[in-house]
């Protein structure tokens, strides 16, 4: 699968920034919307104004406790706040309040799902909390910098993993599962092209087999996963090439470049970062209770693994299917609603990966956005298994729903759509078709098995499509036979 | 502990300190002197102490997630010594450039 050389393995960890959907930034009380005019959202705390102190949001940890209890990990308590020191002007106070030394959610895992079935368990390294810093704009301001903080303060949390992710693709599995997690959630709405999620990738190369860790390169600025993945894919040919050139990978963080779909280097500083990480005096250790982690995680709702298992065992749906359907909570709840509606799982399932989806691809909407709500899907999904209408004739309703937005009753009653299921008039159907056809009988009756079909699908013709077929089939055979 | 010209330099240009090269031998004998202090410190044997971030023996209170905060821009930008369309301007700085 991969286009590297075989005798490389690449070794990846991913940091992964989310935005944690609170009303409220992590330590003022200035509102979190996005896209509200520069610097309408930036109180005196976000500014760093003299003598202001953070007051912490409660709801940021509960979503971390959330996440950490998601992730199969440890919960810290006393979990506290570090500054991490670095000067740019979207940063206003010169310090970042992150964590360091006690990270709210430590030691953790994930298992992701691979394409051939199989499943990867990564580990996750920690997830802290932390602010986010302004905006700059460097366009536009007459040789001088815009600054806009009303993004300044907003809670994140960074998700770290363990390098145990091989590949490209692996990582696009991890990264899609960590956005089921925080969407299932409800604690960020994970949207990479606005930035509410943000992936760095570190990658390295070695000798297949070796156990050394080859020197890592950090890249940034990947909004998407397709970008993610091509990313990581260009990081590593590019290492791999490096090497077996005889030149040595440089430590250092790197850009994406999504247009030439290449990385390159940010440009090297004279000294090498140093954050000069100490405890936040203005913040003392947060205690987290038994009872307080516990309430939350009682409270959580089903995972996604879960439903998967569950709508295996419930519904009777494929791993496959049941593993698409639970990847998105909005998806899977609309395929409860059609099924329970329809009360047909496999039926359901198809319609929604298959129509469904088209439809919704084409017109790039999502679930929450259907023409056609999930009660009428399941309505016409029993209008089939009830035999009101053919396969084929729902597949037509199914787009007349789409366009017009009518119930799928009124559309079988106006256009007479019914299926024929009278066995008198399939008779006289058949019997005409095989009065039409004297040729094509005689092949059939000297041994041409294989004519049936042909018969099967005149009749369908002659009903325009709205004869039942297993009745067509019954009554066919009989018919031929004598 | 001796540090030396580069060191001080660089401990300079992380805080943004301009120091000019008349001051270094004052202001290393003044830091080796606090560093010596750090010494003193890291030579107490603290393997059964628990690792203390904070003085106070209390924990952090928390806020409800509400938005308490008005828009007070006009206000707040008075103070700004250069504004334009709502926002901060400031001397140019690109990321990696310094």
């Amino acid at each position: 699968m991969t286009i590297y050389n075989e005798s490389w393995e690449a070794v990846i960890g991913l940091e992964i920034h989310v935005q944690l959907a609170t009303n409220s930034k992590l330590f003022s009380g200035a509102s979190t919307n996005f896209g509200a005019l520069p610097n309408t959202q930036a109180c005196n705390i976000d500014l760093a104004l003299p003598g202001v102190l953070p007051v912490l949001n409660e709801e940021v940890l509960k979503m971390a406790v959330k996440l950490g209890k998601a992730l199969n990990a440890n919960i810290n308590s006393p979990t506290s706040f570090a500054r991490k020191n670095y000067f740019y002007p979207d940063l206003p106070k010169g310090y970042q309040i992150s964590q360091m030394d006690k990270p709210i959610v430590e030691g953790g895992f994930l298992d992701i799902e691979l394409e051939d079935g199989t499943s990867k368990r990564i580990g996750v390294t920690r997830a802290h909390l932390e602010e986010d810093a302004g905006k700059s704009l460097h366009e536009d301001f007459e040789g001088q910098s815009g600054i806009d903080l009303n993004r300044s303060g907003t809670p994140l949390i960074e998700i770290v993993s363990e390098p145990d992710i091989s590949s490209p693709k692996e990582a696009i599995a991890y990264l899609k599962s960590i956005h089921s997690i925080i969407r299932y959630l409800e604690i960020s709405d994970g949207n990479m092209a606005e930035g509410s999620m943000r992936c760095d990738a570190n990658v390295s190369v070695r000798k297949l087999g070796s156990k050394e860790l080859g020197t890592r390169t950090e890249t940034k600025n990947v909004n998407s996963f397709r970008f993610v993945e091509k990313a990581i894919q260009y990081e590593i040919e590019r290492q791999i090439s490096e090497i077996e050139s005889g030149n040595t990978i440089t430590q250092e963080t790197r850009l994406y470049d999504s247009q030439a779909n290449t990385t390159r280097p940010m440009r090297t500083k004279e000294y090498a970062n140093d954050y000069r990480y100490f405890p936040e005096p203005d913040l003392l250790p947060v205690v987290l209770e038994d009872s307080f982690i516990k309430e939350i995680h009682e409270d959580m709702p089903e995972m996604p693994t879960e439903k998967k298992l569950r709508f295996i065992k419930e519904y009777g749906l494929s791993e496959y299917d049941s593993s698409l359907l639970a990847s998105d909570k909005d998806l899977a709840n609309f395929f409860e609603t059609v099924a329970d509606e329809s009360k047909s799982a496999k039926l359901s399932a198809n319609w929604i990966m298959g129509e469904l989806s088209a439809e919704l691809n084409k017109e790039n909407l999502n679930i929450l956005n259907s023409k056609v709500s999930a009660k009428q899907l399941g309505l016409l999904i029993k209008r089939i298994e009830d035999s009101t209408i053919s396969g084929k004739i729902a597949k037509d309703v199914f787009e007349k729903m789409w366009s017009t937005g009518n119930e799928i009753d009124a559309i079988i009653e106006k256009e007479g759509l019914q299926q024929v299921t009278d066995l008198s008039e399939i008779e006289t159907m058949v019997s005409k078709v095989i009065n039409e056809n004297p040729g094509q009988l005689q092949q059939y009756l000297s041994g041409k098995d294989r004519l049936f079909g042909f018969f099967v699908g005149q009749v369908m013709k002659e009903s325009q499509g709205k004869a039942n077929p297993s009745q067509v089939n019954e009554i066919l055979k009989k018919k031929l036979k004598e | 502990m001796a540090l030396s010209d580069k060191e001080l330099k660089e401990i300079a240009y992380l805080a943004r300190i301009n120091i000019n090269d008349e001051l270094l031998p004052s202001l290393k004998g003044e830091l080796e002197k606090i560093l010596n202090l750090f010494n003193k410190l890291n030579s107490v044997d603290t393997t059964e102490i628990e690792a203390m971030s904070h003085p106070l023996n209390l924990s952090q209170p928390t806020r409800p997630d509400e938005i308490t905060e008005e828009d007070q821009r006009e206000k707040l930008q008075e103070t700004a010594p250069s504004v334009k369309s709502g926002l901060f301007l400031v001397p140019k700085v690109i990321e990696g450039d310094s």
